[in-house]
């Protein structure tokens, strides 16, 4: 069967005006793909670079994996007659984890707080006075936080706690007010998708604001809490600068936290600038460098596990 | 409002056209002649369930609901209709006063339930839900099992023990004839039931708490016309037991299901009748017009 030719002229086709858009499409197309494209290579290098550099402290320098990350001893400028230098990276790692979890610790209650404060307290004011002032928090240099936590903190402890005043308190302090905004602004995210249909439910059943709030918004809420929680943390183990400045950057392994200590990322922002690269103690920088990525790396992964199973509960 | 007065002005010609829109006019015309019997004008002070004395409700200087009386008797299903933005939803939400959790709505006015005025200030609020339920336009489960959506109340209102909350599980399900479509499924997510399954699971929620009265705002426009058979045929099961007050669009399921009907206009109460009256033969003018189909 012949159907009859189109009779519409606007139903025509425009050769040369096809000709235009399918150009500018394919530019179009071409155009993200080469921003995809830029990003997968910036990532793909500086993993292959972090690696290959990070790894070379045990496969060229062949120091062994388990000294280096159980050794508590740091000392690069040892004498050969006393046995050379050594690394042992244990002490660092450790002010890591402990400044990272007891800053999420502190500022995990207070964010969440703030944000069911927000949301569901004073839903009108409260978040109209409070949503600048997170961004403001978001917004401050990490410097300023650390010349703050020096010049206010650091002798606040040492005259009314104790010790130097250096001590990873100090760091745990600064890093929880840092990352306060991350864990506020993704918590009030969480409770604002918590729609007002379901709260009416939960009232019209005899609920109180309260038992609203705690056996239905915050259930609800749980696994955007923890993904805050966990960017919060992702912030606090990768910072430097700030804690670098307040935490004593001792080599030795803290016993209490008013010891000074370091972290993984002090260490590296402290000794980049005196070593060569392509000696072992540069490298040792790299392997501690690659500890952070692969932290980073489990940390988004935690959170898109987390996304991902609370997609399928809902 | 100037509509108001123009229609009801208008002369009376007590015509039933509204049967011509209607589906199937002489199953309805027989069934409302039926229940006429069973629904007398007005029945004893003791079959009251609900009032309300001149009642109004404000949101801020609009003027939403203006003195409003109703008498709501045991047993039986009331269908509130009116045109969009008449105040239908409004005065439901003020039976258990929802309208608390609206910042700008301010009620006068009596409510009375069991003679007691609930529209006072030192009327504990939750007891007073517990005891006149409400359901939603859009059915809104919690983000729970289905267990847990019919649990989480009554947990709050005091049953702690398993096996007690494993009962009013299973009989509030029962009662919204839901139970033999999910025994199987208690503790999987509300949300991978059936829209009108869902509306049901949030009927049995509201009955897990045993009211007196269930407040329903067109529970059925989100659903299909099956679903929607269910809901009216649970509804009418529900009456046995329960006071039932229904908002809806729909003017056949109002003749179908309802035992009296209120006709709201613009915040007024134009006609209040029993079901069969309102539809075959209405007091006012206005308000045949709207079951006709002619505004609104
Ligand atoms: N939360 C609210 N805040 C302010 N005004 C409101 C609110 N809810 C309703 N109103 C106003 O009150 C009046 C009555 O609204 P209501 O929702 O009760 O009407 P309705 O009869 O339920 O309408 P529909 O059939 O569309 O649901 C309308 O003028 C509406 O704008
Ligand atoms: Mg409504």
């Amino acid at each position: 069967m012949s159907l009859p030719a189109t009779r519409s002229p606007e139903l025509k086709t425009n050769p040369s005006h096809m000709k235009f858009e399918k150009l500018r499409g394919t530019f179009g197309y071409s155009l993200t793909i080469l921003s995809v494209f830029i990003i997968l290579l910036a990532v793909i290098s500086i993993y292959i670079f972090v690696f290959s550099k990070g790894l070379s402290t045990f496969f060229v320098d062949k120091l062994h994996l388990w000294d280096f990350l159980s050794g508590t001893e740091w000392n690069p400028t040892r004498s050969e007659e006393a046995g050379g230098p050594v690394f042992g990276v244990f002490a660092f790692i450790y002010g890591s984890f402990v400044v990272t979890f007891l800053a999420a610790a502190i500022a995990a209650p207070i964010g969440i707080g703030s944000a069911i404060f927000m949301t569901e307290i004073a839903p009108k004011w409260g978040r109209k006075l409070l949503q600048p002032v997170v961004e403001l928090l978001v917004g401050i240099p990490s410097v300023v936080y650390g010349f703050t936590g020096l010049t206010l903190l650091v002798p606040f402890i040492r005259e009314h706690i104790g010790g130097l005043g250096f001590s990873l308190l100090a760091g745990v302090i600064v890093l929880s007010i840092m990352i306060l905004p991350t864990i506020t602004s993704i918590s009030v995210d969480t409770l604002l998708t918590v729609s007002p249909e379901i709260k009416a439910g939960s009232y019209a059943l005899g609920a109180t604001r309260w038992q609203t709030i705690w056996r239905l918004i915050m259930r609800a809420s749980a696994p955007g809490f923890v993904t805050a929680v966990i960017f919060g943390m992702a912030r606090a183990f990768g910072e430097a600068l700030a804690v670098q400045m307040v935490i004593g950057n001792s080599k030795r392994m803290p016993t209490s936290l008013l010891d000074p200590g370091s972290t993984i990322t002090s260490v590296i922002t402290m000794n980049m600038g005196n070593t060569v690269p392509g000696t072992l103690e540069n490298n040792v920088l790299w392997s501690l460098a690659l500890i952070l990525l692969l932290m980073s790396t489990v940390f988004i992964f935690a959170v898109r596990l987390i996304g991902q199973r609370g997609r399928l509960m809902s | 409002m100037d509509c108001v007065s123009e229609v009801l002005s208008g002369e009376a010609t007590h015509q039933p056209r509204w049967f011509g829109s209607l589906g199937a006019p002489q199953a309805l015309q027989e069934r409302l002649a039926e229940r006429a019997q069973d629904v007398p004008a007005v029945k004893a002070e003791t079959d009251v369930a609900i009032e309300t004395r001149d009642l109004h409700v404000y949101y801020g200087k609009n003027h939403a609901l203006k003195g409003i009386n109703i008498t709501f008797y045991k047993n039986e299903i009331t269908a509130l209709i009116g045109p969009s933005g008449c105040g239908k939803s409004t005065y439901l939400r003020s039976l258990n006063r929802m309208n608390d959790t609206i910042p700008t709505a301010k009620t006068t006015g009596h409510i009375l339930l069991n003679g007691e005025d609930l529209n006072r200030p030192d009327i504990d609020v939750w007891a007073l839900r517990k005891r006149v339920g409400m359901v939603f336009q859009r059915p809104n489960p919690f983000n729970k099992s289905i267990y847990e959506n019919i649990a989480f109340a009554p947990r709050f209102h005091g049953i702690k023990k398993k096996s007690t909350l494993d009962d009013v599980v299973e009989e509030a399900l029962r009662r919204a004839a839901l139970w033999d479509e999910v025994k199987d499924r208690l503790h999987e997510s509300a949300f991978a039931l059936s829209g009108g399954q869902q509306q049901r699971l949030c009927i049995a929620r509201a009955l897990a708490i045993e009211p007196d009265v269930l407040l329903l705002d067109e529970p059925a426009a989100a659903l299909d016309p099956i679903s929607t058979a269910k809901i009216e045929e649970l509804l009418l099961d529900l009456k046995k037991r329960y006071t039932v007050i229904i908002v809806t669009h729909n003017m056949q399921q109002a003749a179908r299901i309802s035992d009296r009907t209120a006709f709201f206009y613009e915040g007024e109460l134009i006609e209040y009748n029993p079901t069969h009256k309102l539809f075959t033969n209405p007091d006012k003018q206005a308000t045949e017009d709207y079951v006709s189909g002619r505004f609104g």
